[in-house]
């Protein structure tokens, strides 16, 4: 995901947060809009395309009967795999997953996994034999930065939109019992300026990445931090309160 | 599913009164709508909806072709990548690309070429990204539809827009643009691409049994549709690029007020208005 910003823009950029402002006319604490489409694809259990500016992501919720792994019998199971294909960037390359998008994928499944989005223990069919399988399948589109809230937003989105296939276990259909709503927000450090919800250039810039999901009391359920630079004890805090605030407008764009 | 356990039994696809089970006649289209210029980083781009398939495609180029080795001294390449989202089909798709989807990113590449004016760009790579989002049969017809539009929006010279359409035959019926069922329970399948200006066939694959008269039917139904379609190509194109007087004097305050009479001006090329005819 490492994007070439011109040294101009770079500059332009600096300059603009030096005084508290940002390229696009936001403030530094204002995330891009948000835009949720749900149920697109009525090939897929449950689906939500996700614009977050001009990051458009689109996540695809399949569902399906399997066996549980040994160690947990009684439980469902939940997978999620994100695309990074060449469609989105010019940066962006066919073949195996790269890092970026491994990274990517397991810090959106540790929100869900972690906030209990899904009572993963609610989707056991029989108890060692047959669960359902969630596979949450997530599809950039077009990269303007700051995949990790996109891909989450559109993640749970999803989630919200399932139907659980219960005919197939002679049981009517259901929407999938969504019990906890996380919502990622992600900050990146310029410099000593730290904003919300990074732009392209912006990400491209910037000297660290944190992101951090958190639940509906404001609890924190997963974090990651990125990229080359560091954050210190007081900036991490002033992350976590960002996404404390933020987080709830967000949510209720998400539920809707 | 219901639908699929009936035809297992023998239900027919086709009816008295020659109906298909979607109700189309033989040589009825589904439902096609094309959008040029949907997403923003790439060089050109078109979504295109096709009956219940849902189909993006997104080109880049000419850019520097990779892997370096594939670079032609004298022309461009076409790197094309047809891939289905996991999503997009009833049983989950495993990510990437498989046998079959590697065939179909090769004969497109090959389609495109054929229309592509490659040997303007030396040492290039035009490449086209396919995303099937939805599936419901006659997904590389769609992609191969959206990816044209995307490479005109691209502004990549073409000889030709190409047009994707497939016939086939169901319950001893030659059809048009098979849907699922029909695709699934059917004899024949025939998917093609045309160049409509010239009526040249740069894709051409069969499976299934038809006779000579049979497949002479299908191809023509297809070119026939194929002709519809380009009209809907180039009224997407249309639409992204033309501008309105209107529009155009609210984006240009200096632009000289039309006058009460002729003669015209060319508003778009002239710095000082030039008369035309």
């Amino acid at each position: 995901m490492s994007e070439l910003i011109a040294d101009l823009q770079r500059s332009r950029i600096e300059k603009l947060l030096a005084s508290g402002k940002r390229l696009d006319g936001r403030h530094l604490e204002e995330p891009r809009e948000l835009r949720i489409e749900k149920g697109l694809v009525k090939t897929a259990e449950g689906s939500a395309r996700v614009h977050l500016g001009k990051t458009d992501v689109l996540v695809g919720v399949k569902i399906s009967i399997g066996t549980p792994y040994p160690d947990t019998p009684n439980s469902g199971v939940l997978t999620t795999s994100v695309e990074l294909v060449p469609m989105a960037s010019p940066t962006f390359e066919t073949g195996p997953p790269r890092p970026d998008s491994v990274e990517l994928a397991r810090v959106v499944d540790r929100g869900i996994r972690e906030s209990k989005t899904i009572n993963m223990d609610k989707m056991c069919i029989v108890p060692g034999e047959k669960v359902w399988m969630l596979y949450l399948d997530i599809h950039a589109l077009d990269y303007d930065g700051n995949l990790f809230d996109a891909a989450s937003y559109g993640a749970v989105a999803a989630l919200t939109s399932a139907i659980l296939p219960a005919s197939k276990i002679a049981e009517v259909d259901r929407p999938l019992p969504v019990d906890h709503i996380p919502v990622s927000v992600t900050c990146a450090k310029i410099g000593d300026v730290i904003v919300v919800d990074p732009a392209l250039a912006e990400e491209g810039i910037a000297d660290a990445r944190l992101t951090v999901t958190t639940d509906e009391n404001g609890d924190i359920r997963a974090m990651q931090k990125g990229l080359n630079g560091s954050f210190s004890y007081d900036e991490v805090k002033r992350v976590i309160g960002l996404s404390q605030k933020v987080g709830r407008q967000i949510r209720e764009t998400i539920v809707r | 599913m219901e639908d699929i356990e009936h035809l297992e039994k023998g239900m027919k696809l086709i009816d008295e009164k020659g109906k298909r089970i979607d109700g189309r006649r033989p040589d009825e289209l589904r439902p096609v709508s094309i959008e040029a210029g949907v997403l923003h980083r790439a060089d050109g781009s078109a979504y295109v909806q096709w009956g219940n398939n849902k189909v993006l495609a997104a080109v880049y180029g000419p850019r520097e072709a990779h892997p370096r080795h594939l670079q032609k001294p004298t022309r461009a390449l076409v790197q094309c990548r047809y891939n289905m989202a996991p999503f997009s089909v009833t049983d989950r798709k495993r990510p990437g690309p498989d046998r079959r989807s590697t065939e179909i990113s090769k004969v497109i590449s090959e389609a495109f070429s054929s229309q592509i004016f490659l040997e303007q760009f030396p040492r290039t790579s035009v490449d086209v990204y396919m995303e099937v989002l939805q599936a419901d049969a006659g997904t590389r017809c769609a992609a191969i539809t959206a990816a044209s539009v995307a490479i005109a929006d691209a502004g990549i010279p073409m000889r030709d827009l190409v047009v994707g359409c497939a016939s086939g035959k169901v319950s001893g019926v030659v059809v048009l643009d098979l849907n699922k069922e029909e695709d699934n329970y059917g004899e024949a399948d025939v998917p093609m691409a045309v160049a409509p200006r010239t009526g040249q066939l740069v894709l051409l694959q069969m499976d299934g049994h038809l006779t000579a008269t049979e497949f002479e039917k299908a191809m023509d139904y297809s070119i026939a549709a194929a002709h519809k379609i380009y009209e809907l190509q180039k009224d997407a194109l249309r639409r992204r690029y033309s501008v309105s007087l209107e529009e155009l004097r609210a984006k240009e305050p200096n632009m000289p007020p039309e006058p009460e009479e002729a003669p015209k001006y060319d508003v778009y090329h002239d710095d000082e208005p030039g008369v035309v005819e």
